[in-house]
């Protein structure tokens, strides 16, 4: 007698949304639970007492509820930027430097133009400059993919180093007082280059453009001719091309829309918030957006409430930090967990893991 | 069969597990709304408060800080601020939050306004970089006393509730050169190199003045014991990077320094020197523990007075200073242990008399008798004491026969190269 495994896993057909959501459900409640093991095991703080500080620190006041909603936007906004190239089997991780470069771009119209243009001058001077820097950013290594089929993943990373180095450069010739490798914001006094308040809420212009942004992504993707080569494209290079799509013209096109959104999302936060520029600005939201992406299958809609999701935790992980004295490592250690809850429920949503059915004969 | 028994009794022990932990949060749960609850109860009242300025003094039962870090206590300037934060709020018995790893942007505004909201009476922040922020979070809470270090821009600012405070810490470096410069002579007479070769490598951050306030002050002092001193410096372009300050380090012990010291917030030049063997004189706190053979003593600004000062004052509703200096005598200027192991005979002793002499101000760090620039005495130099995009040099800095530092505003202004130091790189 051989012996049997007591599994059997098998590829599932597509599932009914309710199963999908259900699968989604349990995995985030499960995630839920040995977040609360381990925070009672490691530290002895009260699981629930924890939760409610992860929401407290995301939604607890009208100004942290703001501040959720601004970090959404602006991680929901390169997500946005990267999808259209993934859709296409681009892998595009360079979002990080093609956000910086922007921030670049807009610091630099900011501080050499902002005492000699009117400001309504100025910042379309400011958002061409933004998307023509990203836009290059994107186009540098989509072309050489395009002609000579170079890896756009380490082509794109690269991109990154030299838009840092560039950043932190122009840094060095800016910075103010002599020798402090700080810029500071830029015309604190005279706000030359800030994008306008909208009704007193300082984040409100930024939500509202990545609102829309997220809309029209959705229709180009899904409605647009566009998004249709992008798909098809993504499917098999040589179906395409058989089909009549140009694909080294749709390369090049995607990614240089990927790279002016990218220069887009750099000039809200350099304009908009921040208004200043540091190599750090972009925090790593270029990669994250990756992960954004990816979770939601690359819907703009699903993209919505996935970096909602890690936007949330990471909130809540700094007023934990400050709550009970945790260090902020601890607070990384749930999102870990919860990621991997997440990611892990992608298995059984496209493999069926049955028990095997005993064939003892009595 | 069996097999899926134990796996349903492995799910009922998870089950059970969980149900029990979730018996013993429910009535944790409940005392935690209350304090919320009580939490927002006490805001409102803050803020009745603050609206009639009558009511000045509060009562300590409902005052609050508030601290923004920029990074954790795995970083030692941030620790530095941390111990000297809890020190003083306990001291004191104030409630008190601190907020770490907040970056220098927006973040900083955010984390500010935050604290505001919650009810915190007075906010700090400890990098240089969180300064316009703290700026803005300011004009937007004028109730609220917002207090920076190592900024420079309140006496300009003239914001009612916008302070500036650093400490005279080149008087620290000047007391933990000549500890160094003690023990470059104990080098000389054990024969190990000749007078003309005695050379001290500095591993700086930036070329900002803080940094060259700070070599040029720790090689006067160690010149004042040991006359024939030099030094080089090199500059990492960043506060904390481990790989380039232990870099940084051995290429000033390759072209032959025979002592370090450094001015940047990572273990990267003291390790290097436990590595080579080379005396190292510390900054931030001592390193003795992991440096125990050439560790000699460590400088540092102790920010406890300061914090102590400037909660007092806002309790009391009186005025804090736009620009608060910390000295030897607050207690601010430190030294810390010095290492008996490795230090020269009778540097407790030197120290000491120069503390003293520093003290009773008869003797200053930047006397222009002791150094030159291009080859000439001082008669006059301007500094750049209010920040501006140019850098244009606006105050007259030689007083009585000296450069005086910190005294125009608290953070270092000292900019000028003397001769005896030699700049390996000025890149950043």
């Amino acid at each position: 007698m051989h012996k049997q495994s007591l599994f059997h896993i098998s590829k599932r057909d597509a599932l009914p949304w309710y199963q999908r959501v259900l699968i989604c459900g349990g995995a985030i409640l499960l995630a839920l639970i040995v977040c609360a093991l381990v925070t009672m095991l490691l530290t002895g703080e009260n699981p629930i007492s924890i939760y409610g500080t992860i929401f407290y620190g995301a939604f607890g006041t009208a100004r942290k509820s703001w501040v959720t909603f601004q970090n959404l936007a602006v991680l929901l906004g390169i997500s946005l930027a990267v999808t259209p190239a993934f859709k296409m089997r681009f892998w595009n991780i360079g979002a990080e430097g093609q956000v910086l470069i922007g921030c670049l771009a807009t610091a630099a119209c900011m501080i050499v133009l902002g005492d000699k243009l009117p400001n309504g001058v100025l910042i379309l001077v400011m958002l061409a400059a933004a998307l023509a820097a990203g836009a290059l950013w994107g186009f540098l290594p989509s072309f050489f993919k395009a002609k000579w089929n170079t890896n756009e993943t380490l082509f794109t990373l690269m991109m990154n180093y030299i838009a840092t180095q560039l950043a932190a450069f122009f840094i060095i010739i800016w910075e103010v007082p002599k020798g402090a490798g700080k810029i500071g914001i830029i015309n604190q006094n005279s706000e030359a280059g800030w994008l306008p308040v909208i009704g007193g809420k300082q984040y409100l212009l930024t939500i509202l453009v990545v609102a829309v942004m997220t809309i029209l992504m959705y229709i180009y993707l899904t409605y647009s001719k566009h998004g249709y080569e992008i798909a098809v494209v993504g499917e098999s290079q040589r179906t395409a091309s058989y089909a009549g799509i140009k694909v080294e013209r749709v390369i090049i096109r995607t990614m240089v829309l990927s790279g002016a959104v990218c220069g887009l999302m750099g000039l809200l936060l350099t304009a908009g918030t921040d208004h200043t520029l540091t190599t750090t600005i972009v925090g790593g939201r270029g990669f994250t957006a990756v992960m954004v992406s990816w979770l939601a299958k690359f819907n703009p809609i699903v993209m919505v409430f996935t970096s909602l999701l890690l936007v949330v935790l990471s909130r809540g992980a700094s007023e934990i930090s400050s709550v009970f004295s945790l260090n902020h490592s601890f607070a990384d250690i749930l999102t870990g967990i919860i990621l991997f809850f997440i990611i892990g429920s992608e298995f059984f949503l496209t493999y069926k893991v049955s028990l095997r059915t005993s064939k003892k004969e009595a | 069969m069996k097999k899926i028994i134990a796996l349903l009794l492995a799910l009922v022990m998870v089950f059970a597990l969980v149900a029990c932990a979730a018996k013993t949060d429910a009535p944790a749960e409940e005392t935690k709304t209350e304090t919320a609850a009580t939490e927002t109860a006490t805001e409102e009242k803050t803020e009745e408060a603050t609206e009639e300025p009558a009511a000045e003094t509060a009562a300590p039962a409902d005052f609050k800080v508030g601290f923004i870090m920029l990074h954790d206590e795995n970083s030692t300037y941030d620790l530095n601020f941390i111990n000297g934060a809890k020190e003083a709020a306990e001291a004191l018995g104030v409630e008190y939050v601190i907020k770490t790893n907040v970056p220098e942007g927006q973040e900083c505004y955010d984390a500010a306004a935050d604290l505001a909201d919650a009810g915190c009476n007075i906010v700090f922040a400890d990098s240089f970089g969180h300064e316009d922020y703290m700026i803005q979070a300011a004009k937007e809470f004028p109730d609220v006393q917002f207090c920076h270090s190592t900024g420079t821009k309140a006496h300009t600012e003239n914001l009612a509730n916008y302070h500036n405070a650093f400490a005279s810490i080149y008087e620290g470096r000047y007391l933990a050169g000549i500890v160094a410069g003690m023990k470059l002579n104990e080098m000389i007479e054990a024969g190990e190199f000749t007078a003309e070769e005695a050379k001290i490598g500095y591993v700086g951050a930036f070329t900002y003045a803080e940094v060259i306030s700070g070599y040029t002050s720790f090689f006067l002092g160690a010149r004042s014991v040991c006359p024939t001193v030099t030094m080089e410096v090199t500059f990492t372009g960043s506060w904390y990077d481990e790989t380039a300050e232990k870099e940084g380090a051995q290429k000033l012990i390759n072209n032959g320094c025979k002592l370090i010291s450094q001015h940047a917030d990572s273990m990267g030049a003291p390790t290097a020197c436990e590595t080579a063997g080379v005396p190292d004189v510390s900054y931030n706190g001592s390193t003795m523990a992991a440096c125990p053979n050439t560790y000699l003593v460590s400088s540092r600004i102790d920010w406890a007075p300061y914090y102590k000062y400037a909660i007092s004052a806002a309790m009391n509703g009186e005025p804090i200073d736009a620009d608060w200096t910390g000295t030897l005598a607050t207690g601010s200027v430190v030294l810390t242990e010095l290492n008996e192991n490795v230090v020269a005979a009778g540097t407790a002793e030197a120290v000491e008399a120069a503390k003293a002499e520093l003290e009773a101000g008869t003797r200053h760090v930047y006397d222009v008798t002791t150094f030159t620039v291009d080859g000439q005495q001082l008669t006059s130099s301007m500094a750049d004491v209010d920040t501006d995009a140019d850098y244009t040099p606006d105050t007259e800095a030689i007083v009585d026969g000296y450069f005086a530092e910190s005294t125009f505003r608290s953070a270092p202004y000292f900019q000028l190269n003397i001769d005896g130091i030699t700049l390996l790189d000025t890149a950043f």
